[in-house]
């Protein structure tokens, strides 16, 4: 996965909550067994109107997104992560998230970013006219009009994404461990085992 | 003395393999389902990487969302080939990766062949106090019966295949406590629809809900399983139920649960998980069972809950702005006006099925409301979808498959079907579905579908008057 940092840009003020992810990604698009080209499907509904943020002059492969309460809610489908990010999108801002959403997009190097409503609306009032400017390592997102926001993330997440690392191979380094544990299952509760 | 406990912590904590300093803790992964669909590129992965499936013997694989639900098998007993070169790309891809990396796999003509949430727990394979993954949001589903489990993305799909385990938090806990008893006509759906639209789309974020109350230990297994499946529609990635003695009923004698004195072991163990008196959980609910109306969706998010005997709301009536946005936008969508009663709503599809409503008690509850009557001419296109091809075998050995198409409903085979529409089942641009399913988002049921989220037996009462009705009125 891309390692991020710094992100500046234009951001796409889209500002709708809950939106869910077959909005996202609708489920005709789910019908593949690559990653790959998902962008073409990203906002699919949305983009049926001529008119719309993503494919205007001003927002197409812009890399910040602004959304509502709950954004990725309803499917797993980590196609949603691999959606936004082949359409150029790094970055999410929002007051909240599905778990299942904000999971997928940190294993697929997009950040999430949280922030409450009040920093939203300025936010979404920036992005009408001007970039706005993510920073991973400060957790600030800031403006050219000097607005700065502070963000939380979990210090797990914050490292993955800053070094871009592979889950799996960390995971892989306590082998022993999984081991260990499976042992002692066997021996404590021997029927978790599936009988047949 | 330990400090007490709640069900959801005694699960992690018997499944933390190693906690990082950061807090972030390697959960140990007792069963992965695996459907066509999220698998895929995690196979790539594992191939690419070189890396084996750690514990094919937890992992059960089982196709379901692309499967048309018309007949798989000629006269001959040969399998039909998938018309949709991308559903049966997907197909053989699960065919193909299954017993190249060992894995256990329920072919799509196998009778045991289902929905994987139906399959899971109808096969045993999901067990209390065990932790379930899959990658599907409603793996929510198996909290029924009192395991952990939930959906997982396609990178977490490919991580549980190359190690068992899962990096993970610990959530917070939530107690969504039903009280009383439920009225008549009112089911284990018409709950969970309720208390989405109480505690919202994003009220359990961050949160696993456990259910409680006496309306909740009333429930079937069927029933505690359609609860918890749409655990994920108020935001929680999980639900949990307890196990009690209606849950050791329904799993005793099933192919993989345990035998002999591993039942009694488990049994026991089982019995350790509920809630220590005096634990306490981060957030509570309370509901009263009487409240609870048979319940029906408006808008296109699952917390656009009103009665049956209501009417749209006005999205001005909301107090959130963005709610009322997002209200206007639903309504339009949706082509329904504020005041509208919602049993005026004219229905011309109806969709009795998916992984929330296609149990032996959901065929049972449907059938029994479209006994003796006959489908509205108005509605076009009306299918049954049992969960699986045991559910269906059990429903024709009752004969309710003859109940159904004696007043032309479509009785089909089993699959995620029209719930998400990815095999050949959807609702056209534009018409209404009552749905038994579990999402009421834009296009779900197909582009332009107008889906109104519904209990099996109101789904079959829409069938027959061909509107939104009070399933009460058909009853008496």
């Amino acid at each position: 996965m891309t390692p991020i940092e710094k992100v500046e840009g234009r951001a796409i003020p889209l500002g709708l909550k809950n939106v869910d992810t077959d909005v996202i990604i609708p489920a005709h698009w789910l019908k593949t067994t690559s990653r790959e080209g998902m962008g073409k499907g990203a906002f699919e509904t949305l983009r049926a109107d001529p008119d719309n943020l993503f494919d205007s002059a001003e927002y197409k492969g812009a890399p910040i997104l602004i959304a509502g309460d709950n954004f990725g809610c309803g499917s797993s489908r980590e196609h949603a992560a691999w959606a936004l990010g082949d359409l150029g999108i790094r970055v999410v801002i929002a007051p909240s998230y599905s778990d299942i959403f904000s999971g997928n997009a940190v294993k697929n190097g997009i950040l999430p970013v949280v922030l409450p409503q009040a920093a939203i609306d300025r936010l979404m009032e920036v992005a009408q006219t001007d970039p706005v400017h993510v920073d991973l390592d400060t957790q600030t997102v800031t403006t050219p009009f000097q607005d700065r926001f502070v963000f939380e993330i979990d210090p797990f997440r914050k490292m993955c994404l800053l070094e871009g690392l592979d889950e799996i191979s960390l995971t892989e380094k306590s082998d022993a461990a999984i081991g260990a544990y499976e042992a002692k299952l066997d021996a404590e509760r021997p029927w978790m085992r599936p009988a047949a | 003395m330990t400090r007490p406990r709640t069900l959801y912590e005694k699960i992690w904590d018997a499944h933390v393999v190693e906690q990082r300093p950061d807090g972030t803790c390697l959960i140990f992964i007792d069963r992965h389902l695996v459907h066509e669909v999220t698998s895929p590129q995690a196979f790539a992965g594992l191939r690419a990487s070189g890396r084996t499936v750690r514990r094919p013997d937890l992992t059960l694989a089982v196709p379901d969302h692309n499967l048309p639900t018309t007949a798989r098998k000629d006269a001959g007993g040969n399998k039909l080939p998938i018309a949709d070169p991308e559903s049966a790309a997907q197909l053989a891809a699960l065919e193909k990766n299954a017993p190249e990396f060992g894995i256990r796999y329920i072919d799509a003509v196998a009778p045991e062949q289902g929905i994987v949430h139906v399959v899971g727990p109808e096969q045993g394979f999901s067990l209390p106090g065990t932790t379930i993954v899959c990658g599907d949001s409603h793996t929510a589903c198996h909290g029924g019966i009192g395991a952990l489990a939930f959906g997982i993305g396609t990178s977490e799909v490919e991580h549980v295949l190359a190690t068992q385990t899962l990096l993970l938090q610990p959530a917070k806990t939530m107690e969504v406590r039903v009280e009383g008893e439920v009225g008549p006509g009112v089911t284990a759906k018409d709950v969970i629809l309720h208390i989405t639209g109480t505690i919202g789309a994003a009220g359990g974020t961050g949160h696993v809900i456990e259910y409680t109350g006496s309306a909740i230990r009333a429930l079937s297994i069927e029933g505690r399983l359609t609860v918890s499946n749409m655990a994920i529609e108020g935001g929680a990635r999980a639900g949990l139920i307890a196990p009690d003695e209606t849950t050791l009923a329904y799993l005793k004698g099933r192919p993989y649960a345990p035998r002999g004195a591993d039942w009694d072991a488990a049994v026991a163990y089982w019995k350790s998980l509920a809630t220590d008196p005096g634990a306490t959980y981060d957030k509570t609910v309370v509901i009263d069972a009487a409240d609870i109306a048979p319940s029906v969706t408006w808008g296109t998010s699952p917390e656009d809950v009103v009665p049956i005997t209501g009417t749209v709301p006005d999205p001005a009536s909301f107090a959130d702005p963005s709610k009322q946005a997002a209200a206007a936008k639903s309504l339009a969508y949706m082509g329904l006006e504020p005041g509208t009663r919602m049993q005026d709503v004219r229905i011309e599809n109806i969709f009795i099925g998916s992984c929330t409503n296609s149990r032996i008690e959901d065929m049972r509850a449907a059938a029994a409301i479209v006994k003796g009557r006959k489908k509205a001419d108005n509605v076009k296109w009306a299918i049954v979808v049992p969960g699986s091809g045991l559910v269906k075998a059990q429903a024709e050995a009752e004969g309710l498959d003859r109940i159904f198409t004696d007043a032309g409903l479509e009785w089909r085979e089993p699959g995620c079907s029209a719930c998400l529409a990815m095999n050949p089942d959807k609702v056209p641009a534009g018409e209404r579905c009552a749905s038994t399913s579990n999402r009421n988002f834009v296009g779900r049921q197909g582009p332009g579908s107008r889906t109104h989220l519904v209990s099996p037996a109101m789904a079959a009462a829409a069938a027959v008057t061909g509107r939104l009705t009070d399933v009460r009125e058909l009853m008496a």
